[in-house]
C-alpha cells in the first residue's frame, strides 16, 4: 500500500474543492486535491447553461467554463491532484491529524493529513425516497444523471419526458430537454409555489409552453418494460392527496428531481455531528465540523443554489483551517446559533464573536416585505421578499456579533411585516 | 444413448434441476428461458430466507415439508462448494398476543414431526437476549437455529455457471410457446426461435407453468394465482440491525413479515400477502398501503428506520398452486413431460432437494439408471472487492489496475469486477444489461439506486459488446433513445 503524507487534503475536485484548494496551495502549504470522477470541476462540468459565477467573476458563464476557470486557477498552483481516486473511508489518528484511504488505479493509497477539507458535494434523492409507488420500469433517471447523459456522453434519455420537482435543477432540465426536441408534458410540483426562482419558471417553462402543476404529486409509475406513463394527483394544504383528483400522464421517461442531500456518509462514519435540516454537518464560524482541523464547504455542507456560494464557501474553510493549524489549544466558538421564526435553517452554528460571518438561510415559506432580526444583538435588516428557492447570505460585522458574547445564544427571526 | 433433457425456466428451481442433470452422464440439458438473462423471475424477488422446515404443516403437505428440511441441509453444501453468499443467522418467529403464542406453539410441535433440529420456546427477556433490538413488548418467540439467508440471485445465477461448466446449454430471449407431444411421447418444445428436439421436458416456468402444462394437454385445472409480497429496503449504515432473522408469527388473519439483515448488509421488511387476479402475472407494482402495511407490522416487533433511509422498495409474485401444494410429477403419459410447477415458498429453501427428487423420480417414471459424471467442475461465485481489506484490495489492483477504477461509490464495485461479471455473462450465453451487471456485482444497488454508476457500467457494456452507448441495454429496453446531434438531424 502506497503511504503518502500532506499538509491538507481536500476532498472532492468540485467547485468548493478547487477553491479552497487554490487558497491553501497560495499559502505555501503541501496540498492535495482527491476527485473520484474522470475530471476536476463537479457538477457544472455537466452544465452547459449560463447563470454561473455571477457573485464571483462578476460575470455570467456556463457551468463549464466556470468549471474551467477553477480548474485553471488551481492548475496554476503548485498543488497535488488525483482523479479517479475515490475515497472509501476516513479515520481520526490523533487530535486533528487524519488518514484516508483511496481506491485508485495504481493501489489503495494511504493519505495523511494534519488538515481536511470536506467538499465532496451533495446526492440526489430517488424515487424511492419521496415514495412514488407503482412499477419500477426503465427510463426513471434523476436530473443529474439526465444531465450527464445527455452533456457529457451525448445519449437523449427520453422523448415524452414529465418532471418532478420545481426546483432550479428541475426547471433547467424541463429546458433542456425542450431545446434537444423532447416533448416537456409537465414539471409537477408539490408545493403551492415553485422551487426555483421566478425567472428560471418564465425562461425554462413559460418560454417553451411547459405546464407547471403546482399543488400536484406523482403517485405511480407505471409501464412494464419502459415507463407508460405516471398517474398526478392534485394535493391540499397538508399536501395530502384529493381523492379522486388522479389523472394520467403518458410518457417514456421520468426525471426525479426532487432535492439534493448532502453527501456526507464518510463524516457519518467518522463520528462528525450532523443536523437534519440542512443534511450536512455542524460547523463554526470557521466552517470546522465537530472534529477538529476538518472543515466542510459547498454542497456537502448545505445545498447551495448558487455555486458563487459554494466557492465563497471553500476559500472560507481554507482560510479557517489555515487558522486553526497555526494555533495550539481549542477553538472557542460556543455562542450558539439559533432557527428561529420563518427560517428552516442558518449556517454556521456557532460562532466565536470575535469575527465577521456571513451566514446562509433558507426561508420556510415565500413572504414579502420581510424583516430579518437577531434580537440579542439588536441586528436587523428588511428584505423585499424571501423565497425558499433562494438562500439568504447575510454578512454580520464583528462588532454586532461581539455583543453576543454575554448571551451566549444569537436567534435569527425572519418576519413578514 | 443421450437422454436431451430440455428445462423451461432458468429460476432458482430451472437452475438446480439443470446443475443435478449436469452431473450426470449420457445427459444433454437445455436450459429454455424467455428473458434475456437468468434469474428474473420470482427468484429473484424474495425473501431469501434457507428455511428451517418448521413451518410446514406435514399433515397438509408433506412433500413441501420433507423438501424444506433437505434443502436446507443441500444448500449449505452448495454454497461453501460454489462459493455462494449464505449465511445461517437462525430465526425468531416473534409472539406478541396470546393468540399468536398459541399459533407459534403449533410449529414447536411441526419441528418434531418433521425433524428439524434446534428450534425451542423462548419467552419475555430471552428473545432480547438474543436479539437487542427486539421491541420490548413482545412476549416470546420460538427460535430456530437452522434458519439462513442467502442472495437468492447469486445463487441461481451461479448454479447455471456450473451447469453450463458441466455441459450444459442455456438459451435466452427464448419463449416455449409449446410442448410438442407424438404419440403419447415428448418430442421438444416450440419457441420464438423454432423448434427444439428434446427426450424429456422439465417445466419449471414459474407464475407460467400452468399454462405451459396446459399447452401438453396436462393438468387442464391447475391454475395459479400470483400472490404478491412487497418489500422496503433501507440502507446499510441504519441502526439497529438484526443479526438474527425476525418475523411476526403468522397468523390466519396476518401473514408473517419479515426484518433481516440481506446477506449485503442492508435493512430489509417484508413481504406483504396479496392475492391477484390469475392473469396479471406480471403485477409487480408496489402499493402506498401494502408499505406502510408492512412498516406497521414490523414495528411491532423491531425499530423501523425513518422513511429517509429507505432506499428502494419492490415486489415479487409466489406463484400460489390450488391449495398450496405444489406440482412435482414426471407423467408416462405423455412420456417424458415433467412438472415442477407452482413452486411456492419454501421453493428457494427446497431448491436442491426438488431437483434431487426430480432426478429420482425420473429414473423410477421413465426407468433409468443414471450414473454420475466422474469429474465435475466447479464455478465460485463472484468475490466482492468491498469485502476484502485493504491489503487485499491493493494486491488485487497490482495485478490488475481495473480493480483501482471504483464504478459505483455506493457499494464501491469496481471496473474490474464488472468486466468480470460481463465476461461470465456471455459465458453462460446471456444478454449482457445494466440490471445483469447489478445483479452479479451490486453496482447501483446502493443508495443512489444507480443515479452515478449506470453511466460507468453502460460505458463498459459498450466498450465490452461494442454497441454503442445509447443502446446498451438497461434491462429489456435501451437506456436512452439515441445520441443528441442525432435527434437534432431528425436523422431517427
Ligand atoms: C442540474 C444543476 C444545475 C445547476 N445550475 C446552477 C446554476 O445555473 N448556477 C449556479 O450557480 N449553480 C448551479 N448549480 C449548483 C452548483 O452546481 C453547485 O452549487 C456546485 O456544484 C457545488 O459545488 P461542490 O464543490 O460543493 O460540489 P460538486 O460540484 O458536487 O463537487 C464535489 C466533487 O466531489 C467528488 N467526490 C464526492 N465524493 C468523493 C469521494 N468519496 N472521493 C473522491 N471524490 C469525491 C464528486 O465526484 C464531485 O466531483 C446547479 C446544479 C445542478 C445539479
Ligand atoms: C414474496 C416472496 C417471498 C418468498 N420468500 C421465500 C423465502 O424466503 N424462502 C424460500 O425458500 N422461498 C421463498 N419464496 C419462494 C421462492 O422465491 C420460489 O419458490 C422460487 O423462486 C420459485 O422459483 P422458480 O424457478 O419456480 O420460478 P422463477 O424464478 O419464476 O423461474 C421461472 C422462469 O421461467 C421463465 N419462463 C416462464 N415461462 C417461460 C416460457 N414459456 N419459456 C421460457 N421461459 C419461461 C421465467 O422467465 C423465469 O425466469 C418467496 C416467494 C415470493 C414471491
Amino acid at each position: 500500500m502506497k503511504r503518502v503524507s500532506y499538509d491538507v487534503v481536500i476532498l472532492g475536485g468540485g467547485p468548493a474543492g478547487l477553491a479552497a484548494a487554490t487558497k491553501l496551495a497560495k499559502s505555501g502549504l503541501k496540498v492535495l486535491l482527491i476527485e473520484n470522477r474522470k475530471h476536476l470541476g463537479g457538477i457544472p462540468v455537466q452544465c452547459i447553461h449560463t447563470g454561473f459565477g455571477l457573485l464571483y467573476f462578476k460575470r455570467d458563464v456556463a457551468g463549464t467554463e466556470f468549471a474551467q476557470e477553477l480548474v485553471d486557477m488551481f492548475l496554476s498552483t503548485e498543488a497535488d491532484y488525483m482523479v479517479k481516486a475515490h475515497v472509501t473511508e476516513i479515520r481520526e489518528k490523533s487530535h486533528g491529524v487524519y488518514e484516508l484511504f483511496a481506491i485508485t488505479r495504481s493501489g489503495v493509497c494511504r493519505i495523511e493529513s494534519k488538515g481536511l477539507i470536506y467538499a465532496a458535494g451533495a446526492r440526489e434523492r430517488s424515487i424511492f425516497e419521496i415514495w412514488v409507488t407503482g412499477e419500477r420500469p426503465e427510463g426513471v433517471y434523476t436530473a443529474g444523471e439526465a444531465q450527464a447523459l445527455m452533456d457529457l456522453y451525448g445519449i437523449m434519455p427520453g422523448r415524452d419526458v414529465v418532471i418532478i420537482g420545481s426546483g432550479d435543477v428541475g426547471l433547467i432540465m424541463a429546458r433542456r430537454f425542450a431545446v434537444e426536441g423532447a416533448n416537456v408534458k409537465a414539471v409537477v410540483e408539490i408545493m403551492p409555489y415553485p422551487g426555483g426562482l421566478i425567472r428560471n419558471v418564465v425562461w425554462c417553462l413559460q418560454d417553451f409552453n411547459i405546464p407547471l402543476l403546482l399543488s400536484h404529486m406523482v403517485r405511480r409509475i407505471e409501464g412494464r418494460s419502459r415507463v407508460e406513463k405516471v398517474v398526478v394527483c392534485r394535493v391540499d394544504e397538508d399536501l395530502n392527496p384529493i381523492p379522486g383528483s388522479e389523472f394520467e400522464l403518458k410518457c417514456d421517461t421520468v426525471i426525479v428531481s426532487a432535492g439534493l442531500r448532502p453527501d456526507v456518509d464518510l463524516l457519518a462514519k467518522l463520528g462528525v455531528e450532523l443536523e437534519p435540516t440542512t443534511g450536512g454537518p455542524v460547523v463554526n464560524d470557521l466552517l470546522e465540523a465537530s472534529k477538529p482541523r476538518l472543515h466542510v464547504a459547498g454542497n456537502a455542507l448545505l445545498i447551495n443554489d448558487l455555486v458563487d456560494y459554494a466557492v465563497e464557501q471553500g476559500e472560507w474553510a481554507a482560510e479557517g483551517l489555515l487558522e486553526r493549524l497555526n494555533e495550539k489549544e481549542v477553538y472557542k466558538a460556543g455562542i450558539k446559533v439559533k432557527v428561529g421564526e420563518g427560517l428552516r435553517f442558518v449556517v454556521p452554528h456557532y460562532i466565536s464573536g470575535l469575527r465577521d460571518v456571513t451566514f446562509y438561510m433558507r426561508a420556510q415559506k415565500p413572504m414579502n416585505d420581510v424583516v430579518l432580526e437577531v434580537d440579542e444583538i439588536g441586528f436587523q435588516v428588511e428584505l423585499y421578499k424571501a423565497r425558499p428557492a433562494e438562500i439568504i447570505r447575510i454578512k454580520i460585522p464583528v462588532r454586532a456579533l461581539a455583543r453576543s458574547k454575554e448571551v451566549g445564544t444569537i436567534t435569527f427571526n425572519a418576519r413578514s411585516t | 444413448m443421450v437422454l436431451r433433457v430440455i428445462i423451461v425456466g432458468a429460476g432458482v428451481i430451472g437452475a438446480s434441476i439443470a446443475y443435478v442433470f449436469s452431473t450426470i452422464k449420457n445427459v444433454e440439458v437445455i436450459v429454455v428461458e424467455k428473458e434475456p438473462d437468468v434469474c428474473w423471475g420470482v427468484s429473484k424477488a424474495n425473501t431469501g430466507i434457507i428455511h428451517p422446515g418448521h413451518e410446514e404443516d406435514p399433515r397438509a403437505h408433506p412433500l413441501r415439508a420433507k423438501l424444506c428440511v433437505e434443502g436446507n441441509k443441500i444448500w449449505r453444501e452448495w454454497s461453501s462448494l460454489m462459493n455462494i453468499p449464505f449465511e445461517e443467522r437462525g430465526e425468531l418467529m416473534i409472539f406478541t398476543t396470546l393468540e399468536e403464542r398459541r399459533e407459534a406453539l403449533k410449529y414447536v410441535e411441526f419441528a418434531k414431526l418433521n425433524n428439524v433440529p434446534g428450534v425451542s420456546l423462548l419467552e419475555g427477556q430471552e428473545v432480547l437476549m438474543l436479539e437487542r433490538g427486539v421491541a420490548p413488548s413482545v412476549l416470546g418467540a420460538v427460535y430456530a437455529k437452522t434458519a439462513g439467508i442467502i442472495s437468492p440471485f447469486e445463487a441461481t445465477i451461479t448454479l447455471i455457471e456450473n451447469s453450463v461448466a458441466n455441459g450444459a446449454k442455456l438459451l435466452v430471449n427464448t419463449e416455449v410457446k409449446r410442448i410438442i407431444i407424438e404419440n403419447g411421447e415428448v418430442r421438444g418444445v416450440e419457441t420464438n426461435r423454432g423448434i427444439i428436439d428434446g427426450d424429456v421436458v422439465v417445466n419449471a416456468a414459474g407464475l407460467y407453468s400452468d399454462k405451459l402444462a396446459h399447452t401438453a394437454g396436462v393438468e387442464l385445472d391447475f391454475k395459479i394465482r400470483p400472490r404478491r409480497g412487497q418489500y422496503i429496503v433501507f440502507e446499510r449504515d441504519v441502526e439497529p440491525k438484526p443479526r438474527v432473522i425476525l418475523h411476526t408469527t403468522p397468523t390466519p388473519l396476518t401473514k408473517g413479515v419479515y426484518v433481516v439483515t440481506t446477506v449485503h448488509g442492508n435493512l430489509l421488511i417484508g413481504p406483504t400477502a396479496e392475492d391477484l387476479d390469475y392473469d396479471e402475472k406480471e403485477n409487480t407494482a408496489t402499493t402506498e398501503t401494502g408499505l406502510e402495511q408492512l412498516i406497521k407490522e414490523a414495528s411491532k416487533i423491531y425499530r423501523i428506520p425513518p422513511r429517509s433511509k429507505v432506499i428502494r422498495f419492490f415486489s415479487g409474485l409466489r406463484p400460489e398452486p390450488p391449495d398450496g401444494n405444489w406440482l412435482i410429477k414426471a407423467y408416462d403419459d405423455p412420456w417424458g413431460l415433467i412438472s415442477v410447477a407452482g413452486i411456492r415458498s419454501p421453493g428457494l429453501t427446497a431448491a436442491p432437494a426438488i431437483a434431487y427428487y426430480v432426478k429420482e423420480i425420473v429414473e423410477e417414471v421413465f426407468d433409468l439408471k443414471f450414473e454420475g459424471k466422474e469429474e465435475i467442475k466447479v464455478i465460485k461465485s463472484m468475490e466482492r472487492m468491498a469485502e476484502k481489506s485493504y491489503k487485499e484490495i491493493d494486491k488485487l489492483i497490482r495485478q490488475n489496475p481495473d480493480y483501482g477504477e471504483v464504478v459505483c461509490y455506493c457499494n464501491v464495485v469496481s471496473k474490474a469486477e464488472v468486466l468480470e461479471a460481463l465476461r461470465r455473462t456471455l459465458e453462460i450465453g446471456a444478454v449482457p444489461t445494466i440490471d445483469g451487471v447489478k445483479f452479479r456485482t451490486t453496482a447501483g444497488f446502493g443508495r443512489c439506486q444507480g443515479s452515478k454508476c449506470r453511466i460507468n457500467v453502460a460505458q463498459i457494456i459498450s466498450e465490452v459488446t461494442g454497441k454503442p452507448l445509447h443502446a446498451v441495454m438497461w434491462r429489456r429496453s435501451p437506456i436512452g433513445i439515441g445520441d443528441v446531434k442525432v435527434l437534432l438531424r431528425q436523422e431517427i
